[in-house]
């Protein structure tokens, strides 16, 4: 009896043991993995304050040894990436907007209004997720060229304000969990749809709707092919396309392409920082509803 | 308190059945149109129209000004015989997606497994490994153009320490693909969270029961833990298929503007549809093309879903 109770004890010990050592590893495997992740993002930082003699020398500076911080002036002196930012900026803010109000209104169709064939054009939706891109791709620029819209905003714009299929699913997952109570009680005040969803459904999905918003803003501000394929004129130019056009320019002068980078980089590191929680919330609305 | 539980379903019952009959159910209806229309449009305008023009395209020499000549299948036969590229674009694109995609869904899982335990600080080591996933576009393509770049690079000079000779990444034909799902793998935070979600969802007491008796870690892992999220594994495995068989603007933007890098090792099946529509403007042979990536996809995703219910696990009998 005395016996078992000691082993058993010890057993709870080397376990409580294992279970220490255990955590201690994974942890030295996250510090660790966390500065590998980490490290290329202070190369691109201390490269772009570097000189051109440093950057070459063998082996090579972790910390500047002379922080040039005159790289950034000269950057932005090499190209015109005010323009570019306000360019950019300006598709930006009408795809946020275009992508939270279609999409809320579509999501709010399939999730809260019983109509026929709802089921089966949700699936649609869903289904079109698994189109390639590419596939629509010359087609749409066909459509795009016999319309007269090359050169113009007006293809980077305009497909925000129809809806996309995965922002659909996430805000109607979102708008599934308000009850339907909330509608009735409206209605029976005299409210229509158009009116729950502006002023009801709109302000209680804040989160679901600041994660749609973030992740356009991501999407409109990274986006490359389109700009690439619908504007030519250099003074229309999104920073990525300057960027594009910037490296053939300034071929491995990696202090000034690692400035530039940054720069066109920062406001998203930045809103990332801000506002992490609607990325990881948005991700639970997706994982939660496959798992 | 019972009476009402009780009736509570029949007047819902007889609530449904008076809705049904009204006319309001009809207006109900026409309004649910009303917010889904915008998507009706945008499906019409730029996808089913889209997809129609393409099937009638890729049957003709269309080039945009002036030519759009049925001509049958010319543009599959020319695939077959007259493309050499194309092949080499498929063998790249193949290369790629069979390395990157089961590298990528490991790494996610086995993060997002280390990134699940009960340790303090885990918000922040979550924040650090999903910040490369929100970078993307030609910044990130620079940034690692110069990691990788032998000379003085971050990549190389870190391998030094540990006394490895670093390749030529991006001018090796040999290591250029390699260089790509380097980068990738640098982003593997993007599905970790998808995993961190499901991985939460896993009941706890499944690995109670285990424990008492007497399972390890490691059959907890396989026998619990890897059952309970294959369905969100089924589900990245075929959308991250999909998206790099599409992989396209790391190669465009980190070879020349296109040309195809060191021994065209980087025409991948995009880059090379893009050159053909919009470099010479064979735009019929490309939405061909674009035509045949989209075939071998559908097939992948068709297998991919008649092999699922033989791996994927569903808590509970009613789900497809």
């Amino acid at each position: 009896m005395s016996a078992a109770a000691q082993t058993k004890e010890n057993y709870f010990k080397s376990a409580n043991f294992k279970k220490k050592t255990g955590q201690t590893i994974v942890l030295i495997v996250l510090i660790l993995g966390s500065l590998l992740i980490l490290s290329p993002i202070w190369w691109m930082i201390a490269t772009s304050l570097k000189d051109m003699k440093e950057i070459m020398t063998y082996p090579p500076t972790f910390i500047p040894k002379e922080w040039h911080w005159e790289n950034y002036l000269i950057t932005l002196q090499k190209g015109p990436f005010l323009q570019y930012t306000l360019n950019t900026l300006f598709i930006t803010v009408f795809v946020v907007i275009g992508n939270v109000v279609a999409n809320s209104f579509i999501a709010y169709g399939f999730a809260k209004i019983h109509f026929k064939g709802r089921n089966v054009l949700f699936a649609c939706v869903l289904a079109t997720m698994m189109i390639p891109g590419f596939v629509t791709l010359v087609p749409q620029y066909v459509i795009y060229a016999k319309l007269g819209w090359l050169n113009t905003y007006l293809p980077l714009i305009l497909p925000a304000f129809f809806g996309s299929a995965f922002n659909i699913f996430l805000l109607r997952q979102f708008f599934l969990t308000i009850p339907n109570e909330l509608i009735e009680a409206a209605k029976i005040d005299g409210a229509n749809h158009l009116y729950i969803w502006w002023k009801i459904f709109i302000p209680l999905a804040k989160p679901a709707i600041a994660t749609v918003a973030i992740f356009s803003f991501n999407g409109a501000w990274n986006d490359f092919l389109g700009p690439l394929l619908y504007i030519n004129d250099e003074s229309l130019y999104t920073l990525q396309l300057g960027l594009q056009i910037f490296k053939g320019q300034n071929d491995t002068q990696w202090n000034f392409l690692m400035a530039g980078s940054l720069m066109v980089l920062l406001p998203v590191i930045t809103i990332f920082f801000f506002f992490q929680r609607y990325f990881i919330e948005g991700m639970n609305l997706t994982a939660g509803s496959k798992g | 308190m019972e009476r009402i539980v009780i009736n509570k379903p029949e007047i819902t019952k007889k609530y449904k059945k008076q809705k049904a009959s009204s006319s309001l159910q009809r207006k109900e209806g026409l309004q649910g149109y009303l917010f889904i229309a915008p998507w009706i449009i945008g499906f019409l305008f730029f996808m089913a129209g889209p997809l129609l023009f393409s099937l009638y395209g890729s049957f003709t020499n269309f080039n945009i000004t002036s030519k759009m000549d049925f001509i049958g299948l010319d543009n599959f036969k020319k695939m077959f015989t007259n493309d050499p590229i194309i092949w080499l674009s498929l063998k790249n694109t193949l290369y790629f997606v069979v390395i990157s995609v089961p590298l990528t869904t490991a790494g996610a899982v086995m993060l997002a497994v280390l990134l699940n335990q009960g340790i303090k600080g885990m918000r922040v080591f979550r924040t650090i490994f999903y910040l490369p996933a929100v970078l993307s576009g030609v910044g990130v393509y620079l940034l690692w153009m110069q990691l990788l770049s032998p000379s003085s690079g971050l990549v190389n000079t870190l391998l030094g320490f540990v006394g490895i000779d670093g390749p030529a990444w991006l001018t090796d034909p040999s290591w250029t693909k390699n260089a790509l799902i380097f980068m990738k793998m640098w982003s593997v935070g993007g599905g970790m969270l998808l995993y961190l979600a499901s991985l939460q969802g896993v009941s706890q007491s499944l690995y109670e029961a285990a424990e008492i008796d007497g399972a390890t870690s490691f059959r907890k892992f396989f026998h619990i833990t890897l059952p309970m999220i294959t369905p969100v594994i089924f589900f990245d495995l075929v959308t991250s298929t999909i998206g790099a068989f599409q992989i396209f603007q790391e190669a465009y933007v980190m070879s020349e503007s296109g040309d195809g890098g060191p021994a065209n090792s980087l025409v991948f099946f995009n880059l090379h549809m893009w050159n053909k529509a919009f470099e010479v403007f064979d735009m019929g042979y490309a939405m061909a093309m674009s035509w045949v990536l989209f075939i071998i996809i559908l097939v992948l995703t068709v297998f991919n879903l008649k092999i699922a219910p033989r791996w994927v696990h569903y808590e509970g009998e009613d789900r497809k």
